[in-house]
């Protein structure tokens, strides 16, 4: 276990991140917006995972940090659904370009 | 007896009225109101007759000095423990003569009214606003401290703004009550200035103290402010020039007595009332408030003098060319304040006797001037609402339209006889014994005041016999208009009032009971001092006389012959023209004209711009705020990535 390098697994999170990031600007759709920003959080979980292990193996700090934020990902999943019907409800969709009335 | 238990009554009936009637008179009190201000104004003018019975024959007198009472002492404003701003009822002898002369005028002038005003659309307003004057001049006249007046003193100007703009609908009383207010506030400036002064040095604004404080040689006060000095003249003077600047303007002294004459335009009643025996006597009266300050201070005097002199004569020339009778009247009464001016200036403090031999320190100028203010406030009210039951039955000012109603409106005609024979000094009317005790005065101090008050005193006797001849005699009367005849019993009872005290008030021994210092002055009558003036104004009443009491060329001829000099003075020296030329073309032009270029365009200009720009700018950035979620994402990580950069490469602490 221990040879894997941690860079190795700095990648991974990175690369998630970013496809996380590309997803959030790219994509019109709400829900796929929604689904790219569980992405981004993710891929910081898995750097709390890893930096816990590597860097302090005897505490368990970033894995309660980790265990936080999965919890508050999913109250905050469903309030951002929530938030997306209602738009459904007024707008009659989904897409972030139908959705610019609060602009000057 | 206690004094605060109904004293503060008297100047509260006249408030109540103008409250009731100003708020609710025209809904309910339309043909009330009259009876209604009367009735309360009865009533204070009874209070104010049994507050001088009680003050000068029971309890005023202590020794043989009548004392200045402080009868109600409200603090109304704390500012520290020394500084406050007072309400307060001061009783002294000039202060409650003012009540009875007020008061009383003030009721004659109400009764009177109710003939006069009669079917006026504005009825109750009217009334409400005699109210509101009376309230002004009575807290004025019995005001403790010097800001107590100041507030009064503006409040009788602004009721005399709103009774001389009464007929709203006249273009002429419009400028007329805007010209009064605007000169006199000019003129309070000053006012408020040598308050600023007097109540900087004097460390008070109670008149007693002020008086203790800056008469007394060897306080620190007086030290103050006789060492303290600008531009080489001592802050006393100052500040007591720039009071007297306010009486001046207030009491129409040459130069600021262009207002008086168009304040005419006002109700006839109301000219009566504020124009010739209360509110102008204003100025005459402060000077005399504040005279134990004046006295000690010889250059103020001097300008108190010579201003008091000039306005005197000057009026009166002026007074025996105009062909408005109200006009006439208006310069007269600036002639008369003229002569309580300067008796006030050639005064001394102190009761001496006055003796003809006695050239120095003696009271007898201000026990003069006041006598001559309590005389005048009768015949010239009688000659005010005379004028006004004649311009009532003629339905015009111009002398030219009157003439022979002696037959008409006999009692009229009888009592204006008799307060012009008051005015021209003749024995035994009241005009006689005040004029001679100012002559008195005048005669001890300078011959130069004595004989130009001698000659205005001529001068006087004519004019009012040229307006008298022309009213009453002169030609038959154009007018057949017999329906209402002389008027009602509410118009001639002031009259008969008036004319029995203008025969009465002058054998009253005034020096009793008002001098400069409270204690009795007794003046000697002289018959070959009397002499001089009488011999005048009887020669200026056979001039009047040979010349208007008949139809006839004499007059034209004359003003012809005079030329130039009758022109300038028809023209009233063409004072209205200088003022106009000074304010139109050099203060319109060279400041008032800048003044609107730099607000127009730098004030403006700036405001302007500064919207501008902030336009501008919001315009460019403004779509930013694009309603776009994805762009504020890139904005927040563009934030975050520059922040990183900034933190990791170029911030090190």
């Amino acid at each position: 276990m221990s040879d894997i390098p941690i860079s190795h697994i700095l990648f991974v999170s990175t690369a998630l991140f970013f496809i996380g990031m590309y997803g959030l600007f790219t994509r019109r759709n709400m829900i796929t917006m929604l689904m790219a920003i569980e992405l981004i959080l993710n891929s910081v979980n898995i750097n709390f995972v890893v930096f816990n292990k590597y860097l302090y193996p005897d505490k368990l700090d970033g894995i309660f940090f980790t265990i936080f934020i999965v919890t508050i990902a999913a109250a905050e999943a469903a309030v951002a659904i929530a938030i997306i019907i209602n738009l459904y409800r007024s707008h009659k969709s989904i897409d972030v370009e139908d959705a610019t009335d609060m602009k000057y | 007896m206690n004094y605060s238990s109904y004293i503060a009554l008297i100047p509260l009936l006249p408030l109540a009225a103008f409250v009731l009637l100003g708020l609710f008179g025209r809904k309910y009190f339309n043909q009330s109101a009259g009876i209604i201000a009367t009735m309360l104004l009865l009533v204070a003018a009874g209070l104010s007759l049994y507050t001088a019975y009680q003050y000068f024959f029971v309890n005023g007198k202590v020794g043989d000095a009548y004392q200045s009472i402080t009868a109600v002492k409200y603090t109304w404003l704390t500012f520290s423990e020394n500084v406050s701003i007072d309400m307060g009822i001061l009783l002294d002898p000039i202060s409650v003569m003012m009540l009875v002369v007020v008061t009383f005028v003030s009721l004659m002038v109400h009764i009177f009214s109710l003939g006069y005003m009669k079917g006026e659309e504005r009825f109750a307003t009217y009334y409400a606003f005699l109210g509101l004057f009376t309230f002004s001049m009575l807290g004025l006249v019995v005001s403790s401290n010097l800001f107590q007046i100041y507030m009064f003193w503006e409040l009788v100007g602004a009721s005399s703004y709103l009774l001389i703009g009464y007929y709203f609908q006249k273009p002429s009383a419009v400028a007329a009550s805007k010209k009064a207010f605007i000169v006199t506030r000019f003129a309070d400036l000053g006012f408020l200035i040598g308050i600023l002064i007097l109540a900087f040095y004097g460390e008070s604004l109670d008149f007693n103290t002020i008086i203790h404080n800056l008469t007394t040689q060897q306080s620190s006060q007086f030290l103050a402010i006789t060492s303290a000095s600008f531009l080489g003249v001592s802050a006393l003077t100052w500040g007591l020039v720039m009071v007297f600047m306010g009486g001046a303007g207030k009491s129409a002294m040459f130069p600021l007595h262009i207002w008086l004459p168009d304040a005419m335009e006002g109700p006839t009643p109301v000219s009566a009332l504020i124009h010739a025996a209360t509110m102008v006597v204003a100025g005459v009266f402060l000077v005399a408030r504040l005279f134990p300050v004046f006295s000690i201070n010889s250059d103020a005097l001097t300008v108190v003098t010579i201003i008091g002199v000039t306005s005197a004569l000057f009026a009166a020339i002026i007074a025996c060319t105009q062909t408005d009778i109200k006009r006439v009247l208006a310069y007269s009464t600036m002639s008369q304040i003229g002569y309580m001016m300067f008796a006030l200036g050639v005064s001394g403090y102190g009761g001496e006797n006055a003796r003809l031999t006695d050239s120095v320190g003696q009271g007898l100028g201000y026990t003069a001037s006041m006598f001559h203010l309590f005389t005048h406030a009768f015949f010239k009210s009688l000659l005010f609402l005379g004028a006004g039951a004649v311009i009532h039955l003629v339905h015009s000012n111009e002398m030219k339209d009157m003439g022979g109603l002696r037959k008409l409106m006999p009692i009229t005609h009888i009592s204006f006889l008799i307060a012009c024979l008051a005015i021209a000094g003749i024995w035994p009317f009241a005009g006689f014994f005040s004029k001679e005790e100012i002559l008195l005065a005048a005669y001890n101090k300078s011959m130069v005041v004595y004989v130009i008050a001698l000659l205005t005193s001529g001068l006087t006797a004519f004019y009012m016999f040229r307006l008298y001849f022309s009213i009453f005699w002169n030609k038959e009367a154009a007018v057949h208009d017999h329906h209402h005849g002389e008027g009602t019993l509410s118009m001639k009872l002031p009259l008969i009032l008036l004319a029995v005290c203008s025969v009465a008030a002058g054998f009253i021994h005034f020096g009793n009971y008002v001098s400069s210092d409270g204690t009795a002055l007794a003046s000697e009558f002289h018959l070959s001092f009397a002499a001089a003036p009488l011999a005048l104004g009887i020669g200026g009443i056979l001039l009047a006389m040979w010349l208007y009491k008949t139809a006839n060329d004499k007059p034209e001829r004359l003003a012809t012959a005079l030329g130039g000099l009758y022109k300038a003075a028809y023209k009233k020296f063409y004072i209205d023209e200088l003022y106009l030329f000074i304010t139109k073309k050099l203060v319109f032009n060279l400041i008032g004209r800048p003044a609107a270029w730099i607000d127009k365009n730098i004030i403006d200009g700036l405001m302007n711009g500064i919207a501008a720009a902030t336009g501008w700018i919001s315009n460019l950035i403004k779509t930013l705020q694009s309603g776009k979620v994805q762009n504020y994402l890139l904005y927040f990580f563009g934030g975050i990535a520059a922040l990183v950069i900034i933190f990791i490469y170029i911030w090190k602490p």
